[in-house]
């Protein structure tokens, strides 16, 4: 494992010991009495104080799969049908209802995309945190609200001993991303799932979101997964990359390994169809390659490589879905292209 | 939203506000800004504090005859004699009691019942909201007012079988309420936000979904006192309550054939019926502003 090429990594790559460890996860939504997979044997580690950056277009499952990590696919129609989701030596699809109910928010939490419309609108954002605290933690209301104003001040609200009791509709988007992340943190988890934390917020707040994530990862040691689907917010705040296509992980790597040395057609489509910023006007006027075509439809059924049908390399074999090229330690492809030449393919 | 809109001084531990302190002073203090809905609330308590009190004051019985037949009103009695020659005034004052008390409790009746039964098939979904909605059905299909009367008619004429049969009339339209809310606001996403932070099923429903699915019910909740109060006089109306006690809708029905000669025989207890229900109105219309957290701090 300390063989392998970290550099581009950082100090976050080393040897750490592994909190989270999904294994072949795959979740299906059964849609006019058919079963349809829409999670395809998801499997990841991540490490203490590391960030990990799924990325993909809309569709592909990065919401899912963080859904699935908290067990609240909904159901119906959906249900996890096979693999393990191990945090800290425990296996959350096997946990009772109650235990389950512990971990999120407790060991793992979520925030959510749209700052707007994740805090009830009936209740102060001192109570709604508090109650978070409470529901985890023997402590009574006045130390619960206590906790909520330092948690306020943590992710840098000003005069959180009054904005403590004011209503969600009283705070802009960017507060509101704050309170969200001051109640994820609030019983200090493992993993933090952050599902497009940005997306709502204009880019200078993203800027200070990503910062006050970073802040929070270097004092406490989370584990962050930041779902996204711009690789602008995952180079920032990303050490590893995970790249999803139509339910399956199609390449895993550091960031450095994807933004460098991409095997997978789709995600070298992905970074071609990154706007770049250039000092001279005239270069913009090349028109951005696109990926062709849309995500698959996974009613219709997929027979092979779910992006065979768009893939500019598609060979006569991507009619049958492809192994893992291991490449290294988490390193791997989901490609014909690099079965031949890089590791032997697994599953 | 200004400073000057809330306390600047910072507050200590001890000083923190239970949640529910501030959600009821606020609401309180929105809903006292309204003034149909103060005019409604005052009015209501008078004819609380008439029903509670009035009948002790008065010690009079409403069935006793106090003089002549249909005598106007001012004419020894302040409003008037039925045909019997009872007091008005008297059947009046005791009419508040039964009135409101077989009103507020099917009122109660009809939106636990409701409130249950539309909040868990709007939040289970599924079989579950697909058996619950065939009883709703079920008890929609049937004309309430008759459905009301052949209970009050095959069981007993007694103060609980009519306000049970009120109540189990009426219940339908608080479950189809409460159900199209809680489908709306599940989806919400505070509610997978709080889902995500470990909350269970039943906190899901009566403190994260409930509150928020407040608003159209108290508007209807209560119309329900209102319609129950007319329900209730359309039952004695017709003669299906307690003989024993005196209410408006007997008042009416038992004088309707006088309303020419004697219309204070009828148009009294109609007006107590008209404001006490418009009352109730007034209120539920000041209390949605009020719950309603976008027109709070103005």
């Amino acid at each position: 494992m300390q063989t392998r090429n970290d550099a581009g990594a950082g100090a976050t790559t080393g040897s750490r010991e592994v909190v989270l460890r999904v294994e072949n996860l795959c979740v299906d939504f059964s849609v006019k009495g058919r079963d349809v997979r829409i999670l395809s044997n998801i499997s990841f580690a991540l490490r203490r104080g590391e960030t990990l950056g799924i990325i993909g277009e809309s569709g592909c499952g990065k919401s899912m799969t963080a859904l699935a990590l908290l067990r609240m696919v909904p159901s119906p129609p959906g249900r996890i049908t096979a693999g393990r989701v191990v945090l800290n030596g425990e296996d959350l699809v096997q946990v009772s209802e109650r235990r389950i109910r512990g971990i999120r928010g407790g060991e793992m939490s979520m925030i959510f995309q749209e700052p707007m419309t994740s805090l009830n609108p009936v209740y102060t954002i001192g109570n709604q945190i508090a109650e978070t605290i409470r529901r985890h933690k023997q402590v009574d209301t006045a130390a619960a609200w206590k906790e909520a104003v330092d948690l306020l001040d943590m992710v840098h609200i000003p005069a959180p001993e009054r904005r403590v009791r004011e209503y969600p509709h009283q705070l802009s988007g960017g507060m509101r991303q704050r309170v969200m992340i001051a109640m994820a943190l609030a019983c200090e988890p493992t993993v933090l799932l952050a599902d497009e934390p940005t997306t709502a917020l204009d880019v200078t707040v993203q800027a200070q979101i990503f910062d006050l994530l970073k802040e929070i990862q270097d004092t406490r040691g989370t584990c962050i997964i930041l779902i996204t689907h711009d690789f602008g917010a995952v180079s920032e705040m990303a050490d590893r990359v995970l790249v999803m296509y139509a339910g399956h992980k199609v390449e895993e790597g550091t960031l450095d390994e994807i933004s460098d040395d991409a095997r997978h057609p789709y995600t070298r489509g992905l970074l071609r169809s990154m706007p770049e910023i250039v000092d001279d006007p005239a270069d913009v006027r090349v028109r951005l390659p696109e990926i062709p075509g849309s995500v698959p439809d996974l009613l219709r059924g997929l027979e092979g490589c779910p992006f065979a049908p768009r893939c500019p390399s598609a060979m006569s074999t991507c009619r049958e879905l492809p192994g893992y090229s291991r490449l290294g330690d988490y390193r791997s492809v989901k490609c014909w292209l690099e079965s031949d030449g890089g590791g032997q393919a697994t599953r | 939203m200004t400073d000057s809109d809330h306390d600047p001084r910072p507050f200590t531990v001890e000083q923190f506000p239970e949640q529910p302190e501030i959600w009821w002073r606020e609401t309180a203090r929105m809903f006292c800004t309204n003034k149909a809905a103060v005019v409604g609330a005052a009015s209501l308590v008078l004819i609380v504090l008439v029903g509670t009190f009035g009948p002790i004051i008065l010690a009079a019985d409403p069935f006793a005859i106090v003089g002549a037949p249909l005598r106007e009103p001012g004419e020894g009695t302040l409003l008037g004699t039925d045909y019997l020659g009872r007091d008005v005034f008297t059947g009046i004052i005791y009419g508040v009691r039964t009135t409101l008390a077989i009103a507020i409790t099917a009122t109660i009746f009809a939106v636990f019942v409701g409130i249950s039964i539309g909040a868990v098939a709007g939040f289970y979904g599924g079989k579950i909201d697909n058996a619950l909605m065939r009883v709703t059905e079920f008890f929609q299909v049937l004309p309430p007012l008759v459905f009301a009367m052949v209970i009050v008619a095959v069981f007993s004429h007694d103060l609980w079988t009519v306000i049970i049969a009120i109540g189990i009339t009426t219940w339908t339209t608080e479950a189809r309420l409460t159900r199209a809310e809680f489908l709306k606001i599940k989806e919400r996403e505070y509610v997978t936000a709080e889902r995500a932070v470990g909350a269970t099923d039943r906190r899901m429903m009566l403190q994260v979904i409930l509150p928020n699915a407040l608003p159209p019910l108290i508007i209807a909740v209560t119309l329900r006192v209102g319609i129950s109060v007319i329900y209730e006089a359309a039952l004695s109306f017709l003669g299906l309550t307690d003989p024993d006690v005196m209410t408006w809708g007997k008042m009416i029905g038992l004088s309707r054939d006088f309303f020419f000669e004697a219309w204070w025989t009828v148009t009294f207890p109609g007006v107590a019926i008209l404001v006490t229900v418009l009352s109730i109105a007034l209120i539920g219309d000041g209390l949605n502003d009020a719950f309603n957290p976008k027109l709070r701090g103005r």
